[in-house]
């Protein structure tokens, strides 16, 4: 796929819980290229001497008939914290579209979507895509209070919602992969994204019960686009560049010990 | 219209901007962002006689202006490189150049005999300063006697233009240079990545998992332009600079040094543009100042 680098412009950027999140919704003036779900963007943060690389953040979703990109970002540092202060207007200097994609499944069947914290961001964009294609799925999301399940009503749109809080504060108490619905359900296809220890959780799940499952990574980068050979993952392969060959991979492809 | 060619060891170049090697991997990385021909040369990643895997991740570390990496040398290995890459890259209009590192000498050796019998690379940069393999590579820049060495051997097998990159992380970067040149380089270059560290407080961890790794970025530009100088000054052969480049006004600051030709290295993550940008910059530059080529500005400090 083309690469592009650009100038895109702030329509909105809302806050959530706090501070502690921003949805940024950035327009562009040409029509949007053609992006995939579990794809990416490389973020230049302007003016921070501690944020000297761009930031790899996944695309949240494309609003087609707007021409908008939603970026979902969880503030913890520098460059994040700039990103929360943006206003309309603002201009954000953007290399995309990034990585590979959630394998889109050829027939219908039972498709899980399991997102913990943040790295529910890329769910909502793959649901949306799997709804045009027609097919029906359901999300599963984990967070660690009711104020950390970002976007619900968004991801209704797309799907059922599980939910899970490790204080209970909304959904089943615990991890996802302690959600009941696991436990009551067989699914054809999990895609998950989210800590490593809940990706190496639900993993270990899809591998007891055979199914089928993709983890997206979030490796440390510096390019973005295969040069620098930075955010290599081990796999049955070698290691391998999560920015290209990532951040989707299958789990059959993943040497992790669990 | 200032002229912007360069020539290094007989050989030509359209422009002084080249890419640095592991910045840029084939090129063809950045052939979305850019248009390849408008550069003087794009070095191509460390290319080893046999494949290596590199070091284990994590490989990175973010730093005040830079970066720290630890990639190991990581590529196919340079038959690999010749049955696949070469015939992707080899009609480029650039110069296409191989960096060439190697454990022993004799890897070195076999290396760049095989990079010689290729057609459309007319250069490669030997590269006895990469800081993150346990053999060779830093071992060999960083004494006079193994540069001196390794220089000698690949001489011997390698007939067009051999560049060497030297490692800053020695006293004195002019001893080894003199004896570089001794031993027939055509030319220097420098500088290779600055040996650094990052620890993660929280975890009180390295952050890499070879401890220690090489420094780029512009946090190490003024320490790689006083050794620029001091090099070009020390030398007959041409140097060429790198360290931390970020803008076309970094490039002349190099050059007015005394760096014949330059390499934007860590700032392509940056901006995948930067070095053609740098290319257009220099013109401007010299078309401003009166010049009416850039090998007049060449160490031409008032």
């Amino acid at each position: 796929m083309k690469k592009y680098i650009a100038n895109w412009t702030v329509k909105e950027n809302i806050l959530f819980n706090g501070n502690e999140y921003c949805l940024l919704k950035l327009g562009l003036e040409e029509k949007i290229p053609e992006i995939l779900p579990g794809q990416f963007v490389q973020v230049l943060i302007e003016d921070s001497s501690t944020t000297f690389l761009r930031r790899p953040i996944s695309v949240h979703f494309v609003d087609k008939e707007k021409n908008e990109l939603w970026l979902l970002v969880q503030v913890i540092g520098n460059g994040t914290r700039k990103l929360s202060k943006l206003k309309k207007g603002n201009h954000l200097n953007l290399i995309y579209p990034l990585g590979n994609s959630f394998t889109l499944p050829g027939k219908s069947g039972k498709f899980l979507l399991i997102g913990g914290g943040i790295g529910t961001a890329p769910l909502l964009y793959l649901g949306a895509c799997l709804r045009e294609l027609g097919y029906k799925h359901e999300f599963l999301l984990g967070a660690k209070t009711e104020k950390d399940i970002l976007q619900i009503n968004e991801f209704g749109r797309f799907g059922k919602v599980y939910i899970t809080t490790e204080d209970g504060s909304a959904g089943e108490k615990g991890y996802v992969t302690n959600h009941s619905i696991l436990q009551s359900a067989d699914f054809d296809f999990i895609y998950t994204c989210g800590p490593k220890p809940m990706m190496a959780a639900v993993t270990r799940y899809a591998r007891e019960k055979g199914i089928a499952c993709e983890v997206s990574l979030e490796n440390t980068m510096a390019c973005g686009i295969g040069a620098c050979l930075c955010c290599v993952e081990k796999t049955v392969r070698g290691n391998v560049c999560v920015c290209t060959e990532g951040p989707v991979m299958n789990i059959n492809q993943l040497t992790w010990q669990i | 219209m200032a002229d912007l060619n360069i020539e290094i060891g007989g050989l030509n170049f359209k422009n002084p901007v080249l890419t640095a090697s592991g910045t840029f991997g084939y090129g063809s990385e950045y052939s979305d962002f850019i248009d390849l021909s408008r550069l003087g040369g794009v070095i191509v990643k460390g290319t080893t006689l046999r494949p290596r895997e590199g070091n284990n991740y994590p490989r990175m570390a973010e730093t005040p202006a830079g970066m720290l990496n630890a990639v190991g040398l990581q590529n196919k290995g340079v038959d690999y490189f010749i049955s696949e890459i070469y015939p992707e890259i080899k009609d480029i209009d650039t110069r296409m150049i191989v960096n060439v590192s190697g454990s022993t000498i004799e890897e070195y050796v076999a290396c760049a005999g095989k990079i010689n019998e290729l057609e459309k690379i007319q250069a490669i940069e030997l590269n006895i300063s990469c800081p993150n393999v346990k053999e060779g590579g830093m071992a060999f820049g960083t004494n006079c006697g193994s540069a001196s060495e390794v220089v000698r051997a690949v001489r011997k097998v390698y007939r067009k233009l051999l560049i060497v990159k030297l490692s800053p992380n020695v006293t004195d970067i002019t001893e080894i240079a003199k004896v570089v040149e001794a031993e027939g380089a055509d030319s220097i270059s420098l500088i290779n990545t600055l040996l650094g560290m990052a620890i993660d407080a929280e975890k009180r961890q390295p952050v890499l998992s070879t401890i220690t790794g090489g420094l780029s970025g512009p946090c190490i530009k003024p320490v790689a332009l006083r050794m620029v100088w001091q090099t070009a000054k020390a030398v007959k052969i041409p140097v060429i600079g790198l360290g931390g480049i970020s803008d076309w006004k970094d490039a002349i600051e190099f050059i007015l040094a005394g760096a014949t030709a330059v390499q934007i290295g860590t700032y392509n993550f940056i901006d995948p543009t930067v070095s053609t940008k740098i290319v257009d910059g220099i013109e401007d530059y010299l078309n401003r100042h009166g010049f009416n080529s850039v090998r007049e500005l060449i160490g031409n400090m008032q």
